[in-house]
């Protein structure tokens, strides 16, 4: 099984290498193509979050097993000036920059289970969990 | 560590100066490398040691000569600097049999010189390597990016790999001149080869959509896959009334009939294309 991996997001280079990696991942752990996809844009959505909204971060891939089921686990983790309205970032359509303001709440609804922490000034941890079917 | 002793320093020169024919055959020896190119490195060295201001700079461009011509012809970075160490062998061998302290002395701070020398090949050799890299990196782009005339009036703009905004910009730049240039009401932009969409890609498409109806050119969107489609609708992205179709091929039809040239219902054949590699 593959081990845990620590990879930097300090540009729109890295972002493409998480994606890579995370579909590796997502192949080996057995996700279906769909799931591959779902949780490779997510991986996308959030890195590029904490690139444009932190100034770059790390993601923490590792591979997670509950019983039968296995699956892939990321944690998008970053420094920047943190999300003052957690609440209203999770809503759809809003957005601080210039984006389309799906990309949290889309986030959310892509994965199986998903987990905000980010107080003003402390910065923000996203911890993303895609199970297999 | 600092060895500059000038008795040592000049007792170097001398053997250099003495014994210029064997240092070189030996140089080249251990180098591998023309006696004739080492020539012109070995004097230059020998001028710049010499000189009070010990300027490098006429070695160092030599060196750097080297270090391209090596990598060109397929030597490693690390072959070209054990080129340059072999000058310290040579060196050495005379040293040896001569081992008066100052001479140790000297040999020390020729070998600091020489272990410079040699990294300096190494940052030449990345350097020229990282030119390379950025310039195909620009090479890439203008050739992943093409715009190409599928009928009279329609465009296709195939798309292959990570849409970023330098990708995107690119490709709106370029579709947007080809509608001008052949007055094209029509364009296909086939994300067949896109492995992944998110909203950032989505916006990107939706803006340069935007700027071709700017221009009077209708755009579909074709080669979107299952998978796509699950991730798109997930994330909550919408392409309002964007026509949007699952293979070049239909959103071929869908053009020529939008044009007039196909007016039958008939249900054109269907090719499927899969790429699933990131």
């Amino acid at each position: 099984m593959t081990a845990a991996r620590e990879m930097p997001i300090a540009s729109n280079g890295d972002v493409v290498l998480v994606r890579q990696y995370v579909r590796g991942v997502a192949v080996e752990m057995g996700l279906s193509l769909v799931d591959q996809t779902k949780v490779v844009t997510a991986a996308s959505e959030l890195a590029r979050n904490a690139l444009v909204y932190a100034g770059g971060g790390a993601v923490r891939v590792e591979t997670v097993e509950n019983g039968r089921r296995r699956g892939v686990r990321l944690t998008f983790s970053d420094e920047g000036p943190g999300i003052p309205d957690v609440d209203r970032a999770m809503t759809d359509g809003w957005s601080s920059g210039t984006g389309l303001g799906l990309g949290l709440s889309g986030s959310r609804r892509l994965v199986d289970e998903f987990d905000l922490e980010s107080a003003p000034g402390k910065g923000t941890v996203v911890t993303v969990t895609k199970w297999g079917r | 560590m600092s060895v500059d002793l000038p008795a040592g320093r000049r007792r170097i020169e001398q053997l250099l100066a003495d014994h210029q024919d064997q240092l070189i055959k030996r140089w080249a020896q251990t180098a591998k490398a023309s006696a004739d190119e080492l020539t012109e490195i070995y004097e230059a060295l020998r001028s710049a040691i010499a000189g009070d201001d010990r300027d490098l700079t006429d070695v160092r461009g030599l060196l750097a000569e080297l270090s391209r011509s090596r990598a060109r012809r397929g030597f490693t970075p690390s072959d070209t600097a054990r080129a340059v160490f072999g000058l310290k062998e040579a060196v050495y061998e005379l040293v040896e049999t001569d081992a008066t302290p100052d001479t140790m002395r000297g040999f020390i701070w020729f070998s600091l010189l020489m272990d410079d020398l040699g990294l300096f090949t190494f940052e030449t050799f990345a350097t020229a390597r990282e030119k390379i890299i950025i310039e195909q990196t620009e090479q890439l782009l203008e050739l992943s990016t093409p715009v190409v005339a599928i009928w009279e009036g329609i465009l296709a703009v195939p798309l292959v790999g990570t849409l970023d905004s330098a990708r995107t910009q690119v490709v709106m730049e370029k579709l947007l001149q080809a509608l001008v240039d052949t007055g094209a009401e029509h364009a296909v932009i086939d994300i067949t080869g896109v492995p992944a969409v998110d909203t950032q890609v989505a916006q990107h498409l939706l803006k340069t959509i935007v700027a071709a109806r700017l221009m009077g050119a209708e755009c579909v969107i074709s080669g979107i896959r299952p998978q796509i489609a699950h991730s798109i609708v997930t994330l909550g992205i919408e392409f309002g009334d964007i026509v949007t179709k699952a293979t070049l091929a239909d959103a071929l039809a869908h053009a020529l009939r939008r044009s007039g040239v196909l007016t039958t219902e008939r249900k054109a054949t269907r090719i499927a294309i899969r790429a699933e590699d990131a």
